[in-house]
């Protein structure tokens, strides 16, 4: 099957304007803004079914359609933030297919009015930040990007703006907050972005997956799209693939493919031939899915589905662990991740994960009784629901599955 | 000498991309410019960026102390930023790190004795499927180095040495 969204696999140099425009580039957007009225554009996108690629996997045309229209100017924020561990497919999309992603921000801008767009950009991502200038130059030159679009009096402008090192940023509003120029920390919500975002105005955030399916949407109508995937999670997705396999990288495989076809069918199976003994499917921040049963390889991997098991689907960073991997280091690994990006600004999360890395530490160093097992637990659980935002809870996750879920690792590490 | 002195094109070109009453946007890319040289943010750099924004200095000090990317202490010409996350110690990332180590006698955290590289390990970078690998942080910006080897980076150390020596 051609990809819908890393279609610089099929077609070469489509980061080339003159390849992009000879393959139906820009049609959709001109489309839009010549012959459609924004709600029309926002209702498309919401009869798709499509859904948020970040991670949290709310539908992306509702959320454009809760934009404030009585509070103006709007903006769009493309989260290109990419921090998550495990996930590397938003800067495949923008090294390769730029021009795709950017139609999409523009789409995207048209549907909620706004005149103002902005890509934020980890700080990591550098070179990729001027190629998208590059681009958004030669957006300008074409007449795609700029005043008074296509004969209308709809105009719309590009910046980038890049982060500067921080996970936290890639949480919606501690992005905003960075874009103001302040520190990346998240706000009380509600109230949300598309009612207060942007220095106080509606402003619709968008992963940049998710921008990218944006024009061939358009392009092809809601049920094409819905024809793909499940009926829960219709479309396409790019899995970051990691960890113990012999082939990682990104495959954009429709909504419902098991893990069993990534892993073995795309990533060429486990490294040494060794046993599946975890999976994280969405990052750092998974619960862990315990594989002791063949069969729990045979589960499609839709955001429904994956929950059946014990986890979320998340950003679709499915990280593979095999049996050689000891879950009191594993724990040990994302907790230290999580300790050092914890924004600082609520104590759940500051203190709980400072305190889960002592005993974390202290469990894989040997030094441990079966009591500080309990103990870490008890202050994972204690964490839960008591965050300002999703960074604190995520820190929980492996902690909580880990030890749950296989016991018998820090039985095997803790004095007697 | 200002930033807004010595870079004018730049200064002006980063100010225009927010809205004039919310010129403290450009806090980050101005502080990247000001980093540019010397691989650091001075005091007075800080007072430049505070006064030319319309904010305090200590709003300036607390955006460089919580992001990573920006140094407030002059060290190593290049960074040289080793990912040691999950997904990359699962494909050796540690273990290219500690021989990395060996290798030029210096532990992480310490800069080399010519002051050329400052090893560092770092959170996730986004390059998973190609690890080991790790980010120089430099005069020339950021730059991604993927599926490494420590025979690679010693190559790449070399090349950055002929590159400095030629400068001057």
């Amino acid at each position: 099957m051609a990809h819908v969204l890393l279609r610089h696999r099929d077609i070469p140099d489509i980061h080339k304007l003159e390849i992009y425009k000879k393959n139906g580039g820009f049609e959709a957007f001109k489309n839009a803004v010549t012959k459609m009225k924004p709600n029309e554009v926002t209702d498309v996108v919401k009869n798709s079914g499509l859904r948020g690629r970040g991670g949290a996997g709310f539908p992306t045309g509702m959320k454009w359609s809760f934009i404030d229209n009585k509070n103006w100017p709007h903006y769009v924020v493309a989260n290109a933030d990419e921090s998550e561990p495990g996930t590397f497919k938003d800067r495949e999309i923008m090294e390769g297919n730029p021009f795709q992603f950017l139609e999409g921000v523009a789409i995207a801008s048209y549907a909620v009015g706004a005149n103002a767009a902005y890509v934020y950009l980890r700080g990591e991502f550098w070179q990729i930040a001027a190629f998208l200038d590059e681009k958004i130059a030669e957006m300008e030159e074409a007449g795609y990007l700029g005043k008074n679009l296509f004969g209308t009096d709809y105009s719309l402008k590009i910046y980038t703006h890049l982060g500067a090192g921080a996970y936290i940023c890639g949480e919606e509003t501690a992005l905003l907050e960075s874009l103001e120029g302040k520190r990346g920390q998240p706000r009380v919500r509600p109230p949300f972005p598309p009612s207060y975002g942007l220095y106080g105005k509606p402003t619709i955030v968008n992963n940049v997956e998710t921008l990218t399916n944006v024009p061939m949407i358009l392009a092809n109508g809601a049920e094409w799209y819905k024809s793909m995937g499940t009926a829960d999670s219709p479309g396409v997705k790019i899995f970051s693939l990691s960890g113990r396999v012999r082939k990682p990288g990104n495959y954009e495989l429709p909504f419902g493919t098991t893990f069993r076809e990534l892993i073995y069918t795309h990533g060429g199976g486990v490294q040494d031939s060794r046993k599946v003994k975890a999976i994280m499917p969405a990052g750092a921040s998974s619960s862990l899915i315990l594989v002791n049963d063949d069969k729990i390889l045979d589960t499609p991997m839709d955001y429904a589905s994956v929950r059946t098991i014990g986890s979320d689907l998340g950003s679709a960073s499915v990280i593979v662990v095999d049996d050689t991997v000891s879950m009191d280091w594993l724990i040990n690994k994302t907790v230290h991740f999580f300790r050092h990006e914890s924004c600082g600004k609520c104590t759940t999360c500051r203190e709980g994960t400072y305190w889960m890395s002592h005993l974390t530490e202290r469990i894989h160093e040997g030094r441990a009784t079966r009591a500080d097992v309990d103990l870490l637990l008890n202050v994972a659980k204690q964490m839960q629901g008591k965050c300002l935002c999703a960074l604190g809870e995520f820190s929980t996750m492996a902690v909580v599955t880990g030890i749950e879920r296989f016991r018998s690792d820090f039985e095997k590490v803790v004095k007697a | 000498m200002s930033l807004a002195e010595k870079y004018p094109k730049e200064v002006k070109q980063i100010l225009a991309k927010y809205p004039p009453e919310h010129k403290r946007s450009a806090v980050m890319p101005l502080l990247y410019l000001a980093q540019r040289e010397e691989g650091y943010i001075t005091k007075a750099a800080m007072q430049d960026i505070a006064r030319m924004l319309d904010i305090t200095e200590t709003d300036v000090a607390s955006i460089v102390g919580f992001y990573t990317l920006y140094h407030d202490k002059k060290e190593g010409k290049y960074r040289m930023q080793v990912c040691t996350d999950l997904p990359c110690a699962l494909r050796g990332a540690e273990e290219f790190l500690n021989n990395l180590c060996g290798n030029l006698g210096i532990k992480v955290g310490e800069t080399t004795a010519d002051g050329l590289i400052t090893l560092e390990a770092v959170t996730c970078l986004a390059a998973c499927d190609k690890a080991p690998m790790f980010q120089t942080q430099g005069p020339d910006g950021i730059k991604y180095h993927e599926h490494m080897t420590v025979d690679k980076t010693l190559e790449l150390i070399e090349a950055l040495k002929k590159s400095t020596a030629e400068a001057k």
